[in-house]
């Protein structure tokens, strides 16, 4: 697992209460993570927090898994 | 109109996270007061409350317990305390599991005096350091006061009246009263009534203090600052925690052989038209309530064994407060024996209605009325009176009256008796 898995993963966990085996890059965050619209914009403010990254409202739309999110941050992260 | 009763009782207190180790603490005359933790005190005029202990602690409460990790991330600790109470009382009524049909006839009365002070304060530097992109999306439902009725009714399913009282220290008592009316006028058979507080932060100490309505001359003694009545006392000290009963239709509750504590009986409200602080010169407003309360039960002053006093501890609401029941008992005063555990717990402010109406309840149950701690030199007029001073005592209890007074001269008064 990437260096940005790692964190996004420990984020995630933090965020959302869930255990750390259910965060697979392909789960959901809503559909298998149990997470809100409003845990979204949460998840993705501490992700722009922990990473140095902006993530615009029409990207953070974009982000459903947790590979989704990944990808984002590796292609942006300066 | 349908008689209401009380067959649930929860707690989160400094004394205790549940009923019976609350309630054992304060009989024992423990006292829950310290210094602050929550931050550094250190350069504040008051230094000490009344804080809900860690989890680690002989008597400290677990969030973990109740509420979802998610919840408690998003939210100020007076939803999580309420949260916590409310979910003892409904556990200790036997109603987890209602049916949908019962569940649209139970509903959630549960309030506070100020709500999410701390989190308030910590999101305005959040906003004003990194800006407004940077404020949590839970903010604001992390914060209002409605919020503890709002997250109780998603967790149980209830989806009678939903309702939250704010009438600052008058709360908890204006939450019980309000929703025994719901079920009375047939709005509900069921309901969680009651009110927490968790404003033990920077903000909400000194801004209580600055309104010099704390105690800060017992910062080296924080047992001995909360002092109803007696002649030193020079104001209260913050407490924090959430009360909640179940209350319930009384025929329903019978039928299906509930533990009844208690049958609601009467309720008076009241305001004084006077000052946002300082209490009606007279404690006409406190009379009043309590007059209105007796009169609804169809009691007469001498039938109250126990009154459970607002005696916040400040040098003229004791003795307002006092002056009334005076007044409104005259010489059943002899008999009748009142206290204040806010010198225990300190002052829970939206909290403390319910949580007093519970010290009430148990009173009824156990036949035991709680100490008044620290009255070592009473005022001079309390003389006569049976304040219960340092140590619990053994007593008949067959009807007992909470009295609750709050900031913008707003007063209720709960009378209730063993069925």
């Amino acid at each position: 697992m990437s260096e940005t898995a790692e964190r996004v993963k420990k984020i995630v966990v933090e965020h959302l209460g869930v255990e750390a085996d259910k965060v697979t890059e392909d789960a959901s965050f809503i559909d298998d993570l149990g997470a809100d619209s409003l845990d979204i914009v949460e998840l993705v403010m501490a992700f722009e927090e922990e990473f140095g990254v902006e993530i615009p409202d029409d990207a953070a739309e974009k982000i459903s898994t947790v590979k989704d999110a990944i990808t984002y941050i590796d292609s942006h992260k300066g | 109109m349908r008689r209401v009763v009380v067959t649930g009782l929860g707690l989160v207190t400094p004394l205790g996270a549940d009923v019976e180790t609350a309630w054992a603490n304060i009989i024992a005359s423990k006292s829950g007061a310290g210094t602050i933790t929550r931050f550094d005190a250190t350069d504040y005029a008051c230094r000490i409350a009344c804080e809900v202990k860690p989890a680690d602690h002989a008597y400290g409460f677990d969030p973990g317990k109740r509420v979802d990790h998610k919840v408690q991330r998003q939210v100020d600790p007076f939803i999580i305390y309420g949260i916590d109470a409310a979910g003892q009382a409904i556990e200790d009524a036997g109603l987890t599991d209602m049916s949908e049909e019962e569940r649209y006839r139970a509903g959630c009365s549960i309030g506070s005096g100020i709500g999410g002070l701390p989190g308030i304060a910590s999101e305005s530097i959040v906003l004003h350091e990194k800006g407004p992109r940077r404020v949590s999306p839970h903010f604001v439902h992390g914060r209002l006061i409605n919020l503890i009725s709002g997250q109780v009714s998603i967790k149980y399913g209830l989806m009678g009246p939903n309702h939250a009282v704010v009438t600052a220290c008058s709360t908890g008592a204006h939450s019980i009263g309000d929703a025994a009316r719901m079920i009375a006028m047939d709005d509900a058979d069921v309901m969680l009534a009651g009110g927490a507080e968790g404003a033990i932060c920077p903000l909400g100490i000194a801004g209580f203090a600055q309104a010099r309505a704390l105690s800060t001359s017992f910062n080296d003694t924080p047992e001995k600052a909360s002092r109803p009545y007696d002649k030193d006392r020079d104001g209260f000290v913050m407490g924090e925690g959430a009360g909640v009963v179940v209350l319930e239709e009384y025929e329903r509750a019978k039928a299906r052989g509930a533990k009844i504590y208690a049958e609601v009986v009467g309720y008076g409200l009241s305001g004084d038209a006077y000052h946002v602080t300082a209490p009606h010169p007279e404690g006409s407003g406190a009379y009043r309530s309590m007059e209105m309360a007796l009169r609804k039960s169809g009691l007469s002053p001498a039938d109250i064994d126990y009154i459970n006093a607002h005696g916040t501890s400040t040098p003229l609401g004791d003795e307002l407060e006092l002056g009334a029941v005076r007044r409104l008992f005259g010489s059943a005063m002899d008999t009748v024996s009142m206290s204040s555990t806010k010198s225990a717990i300190g002052h829970l402010l939206g909290g403390a209605g319910a949580v007093e109406s519970i010290f009430c309840i148990l009173a009824l149950r156990d036949q035991i009325v709680p100490p008044t701690l620290n009255l070592d030199n009473p005022s001079d007029n309390c003389v006569g009176v049976d304040l219960v001073p340092h140590v619990a005592k053994k007593r008949q209890v067959k009807a007992v009256l909470n009295n609750s007074f709050g900031f913008g001269g707003t007063n209720a008064s709960l009378v209730m008796k063993a069925i």
